[in-house]
């Protein structure tokens, strides 16, 4: 299809489990779409170039910069950012344990910061430190020094994974 | 000192002290946090766009918005001419004819300065516009380097002024030329401290108004304070201190100082409104914010010891320059007085010479960066008192303890006036030895230095000083001048507390954070002294200075919250506890010294009469006819304070220049990658006596927030300039700061010594590991490798160097790269050639041919002929993520038909300028075929040079390829067949040729 610089096209896509729809123009970054069209302003910018990572969003569950992605490239796709996460009104385990870690001071970096780790963590279960400092070497913090996001993850990890051997055990004492 | 001030809290409640989780959190964490740009904008808003100068020094010879005006969506151009109409250049802190508009109005003195403001419907059209500006520009000499500029012949700054050192000031304390006289020993040393900045995730943010009816100006803006500046800014647009409306967000995504550096754009941005007749919203980039926003000084120091044998400094002897960029930006020179009371540092040296000069270069000018003026001062005074130590054969620590203030002196009267407040800098000394394990550190050195690895350990302790004194800047006026000026001290701290008719609490305090969790610690102290539970109270901490209650010491920065603004919410609770007492005792008939405060309730202490909080609150509004006649109902208190200590510089020059001053005892093990020059850091121990401490966990935070700083700063962090003053380090591609992976946990240590002079005991912490952090792996390093002479960052390349890293020879068969870099980064050179199709006759008369020139230079547009064979070019070129549309001039010379000629171009354009040129020798070969062999010589400035060399080197050489390439097209050719050269180095390395 052969868009016009200057003709804002419909972009019709889920964000956070909603079917959203709105008006870009091709060269428009999805990070602006999404604060300004969508009013989706949980998700940050930090540098426009793809290295502080505070816009990062899942598209399609994969951990993306919003900076680094055109607003019409999300059409038919799912998208989920920070105000995704909360659930039943309440923080979820991941948001707990920020705020049980004092993983966050000015909270700028970190809507994108929780976006990685979710994504993360639903792919790597049991991970290592070094893993969750790798993981974590896509975004700039320039208030924790990290330390209480590592751990918050690392928390977060175990938690899990408790929980689940938990669910395993339930499930055969049921059998 | 009020009846109710002691005992001070009832029932201890244990909130102050206590590890509170934060209130500020949950919105923060569910993407709800207010910050600037997440506000709702007035309807009709319009953006805003800066063009930025790409020349480091250049006069501005004319400047035509016409095209720009023709833009679409484009509703107007403030240039410096609207500038000069409605405002004035901004007050400068020293006696000097500079004047700093907020849009330059004859010259530009730095590379991104403010030269137009676009002004458009939206962001993207403003951008888009800000190539239809096009401004003449003469470029000028550039005085760069800091030593260089204060030379004899190097071009000045500011004609006016005269000479690049604006301001010079030498200071005596004590008998510091006996001392140098007598010395045993005399140390000295000199050291380079780079530029920084903490960069906080969020650029600057400024949403401007103006109302013509009252000529008012009401601008909401992530600023972090000093308020001082809201005079500075009211007298740049000539308006009284209530014709400004300034006012915070709720939140903003970190400023660590730098946030005060946004002034300027309140000022711009109004005026800009002004001119367009609407709201104007102005979100700065990156690229913009690390090139032109703001930063630490870089200094160079001389710094020399009076030394006994045994290492006890007698006397210290201090030259200091210090790098304030193009213009002296309020609050500087800042910099320098900030630390001038407690120069000596943590050491009882009695006898001082300084002698402080404030250099004008063209790079950016400074500002607050955390740490402020400590990170400078503590690199030399550390790392000369780590060269005693190895000068004298003595153990670096040792001499630091024989330097330390001795127990028992506080408060202390430093050298320079600093009245040091309390501590036990030896006891501290002591207890970081045992809990941080030096015994082990010191057998891991030995242990690794026995395997043949380099492994050295630093140490450094610091005086953090916190709480600012007002008045220290005008130490950098003689007392003369001050006595003209009349004196200017204190630190006045606000706070508000009201209390609703349902008793529920309500605070305010003019401390605007940036994410230190002050509306926690508010609530922490208020819920501490009316005994109410900490979720009831709800904390406020934008900022208005249309109806708040603020002062020129209102903001964030020089680490003040804890001590003073924690203290004037203390204040201010127990004001409202004293008149709720006053009530509830008329009410039981018992003496008010009786009535207690805890659980919620109001209560008698060894009585029955008990009622709740809301209720005996409540009573001011529902029932003030009840009250006792003290009372003038409604229930809000506001605290104003400010400590006594903190007077003016006085004729001899003596400064408390803070009112705080914690200890820091930091020490680290370092081990160096023999190979890659990588410094690690093997242990890291911090140890803090902040006083009382109000919250643990956030004092934590700013430790660890703080240290991760000091390391970038230790091994990555720098602003760095180009010979010709192009910034070189313009995304955070180049400019790097610390990951998760660079930061290891240190080890943090705590005492505390509460401060006689806080309400609550309490010191900064904000800022101290920004001040120890670098010197102490610095010195680590230098135990390290042996040596004297370290220069931050320490980057694998530079430590390779200090360890006298031979290169290995270049493997066989590899040739010399084409290339060769200046060291300024900007200037590029190369040379190769292609064969051409047709005889060197045929090439010749087609490059001299319009259409063919048009044709063969990539992103050409339109040429226009201006005269014999040079033409006027509109081109837009592509490097990396930069796309800019330059106007550029192209002309051939040196004509030498059909052998030789010169193909030459200058362009600017809103990203920067460039200009090349290229020799051009034809030498006819066999097959009809000509070899066209060319140098050329580039070079760039602005946003487009700040991508970094490397990748400018691959994009000039790519588009000087493609010239050819089309131009062998043109001729009917294919694309010209490689060199010899080239297609040897593609058979070698696989690739090479055509990049």
């Amino acid at each position: 299809m052969h868009v016009k610089s200057d003709q804002r096209t419909r972009v019709i896509f889920t964000l956070n489990g909603r079917e959203r729809s709105g008006h870009a123009e091709p060269r428009m970054q999805l990070s602006d779409f999404l604060r300004h069209e969508m009013g989706a302003t949980g998700t940050h910018i930090g540098c426009e170039h793809g290295v502080c990572g505070a816009c990062t969003v899942l598209v399609d569950g994969r951990a993306s910069r919003a900076c680094l992605m055109l607003a019409v490239q999300v059409h038919g796709r799912r998208l989920e950012t920070v105000e995704s996460l909360a659930e039943d009104g309440g923080l979820n385990d991941l948001q707990q344990a920020f705020h049980n870690h004092h993983a966050l001071q000015c909270g700028f970096c970190t809507a994108g910061i929780l976006m990685s780790c979710s994504e993360f963590l639903a792919r790597v279960p049991a991970p290592t430190e070094t893993q969750v400092r790798d993981m974590l070497s896509g975004h700039l913090c320039r208030c924790t020094g990290y330390t209480g996001i590592v751990n918050a993850v690392l928390e977060v990890a175990a938690t899990r994974r408790q929980f689940q051997e938990g669910d395993t055990e339930q499930e055969n004492n049921n059998v | 000192m009020n009846a109710f001030e002691s005992p001070t809290l009832d029932k201890r409640s244990g909130h102050i002290g206590k590890r509170q989780t934060r209130v500020e959190d949950d919105a923060l964490l569910r993407g709800q946090g207010r910050y600037g740009d997440d506000l709702a904008t007035p309807p009709g808003t319009l953006h805003a766009a800066v063009l930025r100068s790409p020349h480091a020094h250049a006069r501005l010879t004319s400047l035509d918005v016409s095209r720009a005006l023709a833009m679409p969506g484009v509703h107007g151009v403030l240039t410096g001419d609207d500038v000069k109409r409605w405002a004035q250049p901004f007050p400068v802190g020293v006696r000097q004819p500079m004047d700093h508009w907020c849009v330059a109005v004859d010259k530009v003195r730095y590379v991104g300065e403010p030269v137009a403001v676009v002004i458009a419907e939206n962001r993207y059209l403003a951008e888009d516009a800000l190539e239809g500006v096009c401004v003449g520009y003469e470029p000028l000499p550039v005085a760069v380097d800091t030593e260089a500029a204060i030379a004899d012949g190097a071009v000045i700054l500011h004609e006016a002024v005269g000479a690049n050192v604006v301001n010079d000031r030498r200071f005596c304390y004590g008998d510091p030329q006996t001392a140098f006289d007598t010395a045993e020993r005399r140390v000295s040393l000199k050291v380079r401290f780079p530029r920084s900045s903490c960069t906080p995730i969020e650029c600057y943010f400024v949403l401007a108004q103006y109302d013509v009816a009252s000529g008012g100006y009401d601008v909401t803006s992530n600023f972090q304070g000093p308020f001082a500046l809201h005079s500075v800014m009211t007298r740049a647009l000539k308006v009284p201190g209530n014709l400004l409306r300034l006012r915070t967000p709720p939140d903003s995504g970190g400023s660590f100082g730098i946030k005060q550096g946004v002034f300027p754009y309140v000022v711009m941005m109004g005026l800009a409104a002004r001119k367009v007749g609407a709201p104007v919203k102005w979100v700065e980039d990156r690229l913009e914010h690390l090139q032109a926003s703001s930063s630490s000084t870089n200094r160079v120091t001389e710094v020399e010891a009076a030394v006994t044998h045994d290492g006890r400094v007698t006397a210290l002897r201090l030259d200091q320059l210090d790098d304030c960029g193009a213009y002296l930006r309020a609050p500087e020179p800042a910099t320098f007085y900030r630390m001038h009371g407690n120069l000596t540092g943590a050491y009882a040296i009695r006898h001082l010479e300084v002698r402080n000069r404030v250099v004008m270069t063209n790079k950016t000018p400074t500002g607050l960066n955390r740490g402020f003026g400590g990170p400078q001062v503590y690199f030399a005074l550390e790392r000369l008192m780590q060269r005693i130590a190895t000068e004298l054969d003595l153990d670096p620590l040792e001499v630091i303890r024989r330097n330390l203030i001795p127990s028992g002196s506080f408060p202390y009267r430093a050298a320079a006036g600093a009245l040091l407040d309390s501590g036990d800098y030896p006891k501290a000394v002591a207890l970081g030895i045992e809990e941080g394990g030096l015994a082990e550190l010191l057998e891991r050195r030995k242990a690794a230095r026995r395997a043949g690895r380099l492994y050295g350990i630093g140490y450094t302790v610091a005086v953090e000083p916190s709480i600012s004194n007002m008045g220290y800047i005008t130490t950098a006026m003689t007392p003369e001048e001050r006595r003209k000026a009349g004196p200017k001290n204190g630190a006045v701290s606000t706070a508000t507390i009201s209390v609703g008719p349902l008793g529920d609490i309500s605070a305010h305090v003019s401390s605007t954070p940036q994410g230190q969790g002050h509306r926690t610690v508010v609530a922490q102290v208020i819920a501490e002294v009316l005994g109410v539970p900490l979720e009831s109270i709800s904390v406020n901490v934008e900022l208005d200075t249309g109806k708040d209650a603020w002062s020129i010491a209102s903001g964030n920065y020089s680490s003040r919250f804890s001590g003073a603004v924690a203290g004037a919410v203390y204040n201010a609770a127990l004001k409202i506890k004293q008149r709720l007492a006053v009530i509830a005792a008329e009410q039981w008939g018992v003496d008010a010294e009786r009535v207690r405060f805890g659980e919620g309730r109001v209560f008698v202490d060894g009585g029955d009469a008990s009622a709740s909080f809301h209720r005996i609150a409540g009573a001011t509004h529902w029932s003030p006819g009840t009250l006792p006649e003290s009372e003038s109902g409604g229930l809000r208190e506001t605290a104003f304070w400010t400590p006594p200590e903190l007077v003016a510089p006085d004729d001899n020059d003596l400064i408390n220049s803070s009112l705080c001053y914690g200890f820091i005892f930091d020490y680290c093990g370092v081990e160096i990658d023999r190979i890659t020059g990588a410094v690690r850091i093997d242990r890291y121990v911090t140890l803090h006596d902040a006083g009382r401490m109000l919250n643990p966990d956030l004092v934590d935070g700013q430790v660890r927030g703080g240290f991760a700083q000091g390391l970038g700063v230790a091994l990555m962090e720098e602003f760095a300039y180009g010979d010709d003053g192009s910034f070189i380090s313009g995304t955070f591609a180049d400019y790097l700061v610390p990951t998760a992976v660079e930061v290891p946990e240190p080890l943090i240590l705590h005492m505390e010594t509460p401060s006689p002079f806080t309400p609550l005991g309490a010191k900064g912490v904000g800022e101290g590991n920004n001040m120890s952090t670098p010197v102490c792996v610095a010195n680590g390093v230098a135990d390290a490798l042996g040596i004297k002479d370290i220069e931050l960052p320490l980057t694998p390349s530079k430590v390779r160097t200090l360890m006298g890293f031979d290169e290995p020879p270049r493997p066989e068969g590899v040739g010399e790269e084409v290339a060769k870099q200046t060291p300024g980064g900007s200037l590029l050179t190369a040379s190769d050639s292609v064969e051409i199709p047709g005889t060197p006759r045929q090439v010749f008369d087609n490059l001299l041919d319009p259409d063919t020139l048009a044709a063969i230079i990539p992103g050409c547009h339109a040429l226009e002929l201006t005269g014999e064979n040079a033409y006027r070019a509109d081109v837009t070129v592509g490097v990396g993520m930069i796309r800019a549309r330059f106007d550029a001039r192209v002309a051939l010379r040196d004509l030498d038909p059909p052998h030789a000629l010169r193909l030459s171009g200058a362009g600017t354009s809103s990203m920067g300028s460039a200009e090349g040129s290229a020799k051009i020798r034809l030498t006819e070969i066999e097959g009809g075929k000509t070899r066209l062999d060319y140098d050329y010589e580039a070079s760039v400035g602005g946003k487009v040079a700040s991508v970094g060399g490397r990748m400018l080197q691959s994009a000039s050489k790519m588009i000087i390829a493609q010239i050819f390439t089309r131009l062998s097209r043109h001729l009917g050719g294919a694309a010209p067949k490689a060199s010899l050269w080239q297609r040897i180095k593609r058979l070698v390395t696989g690739k090479g040729g055509q990049s």
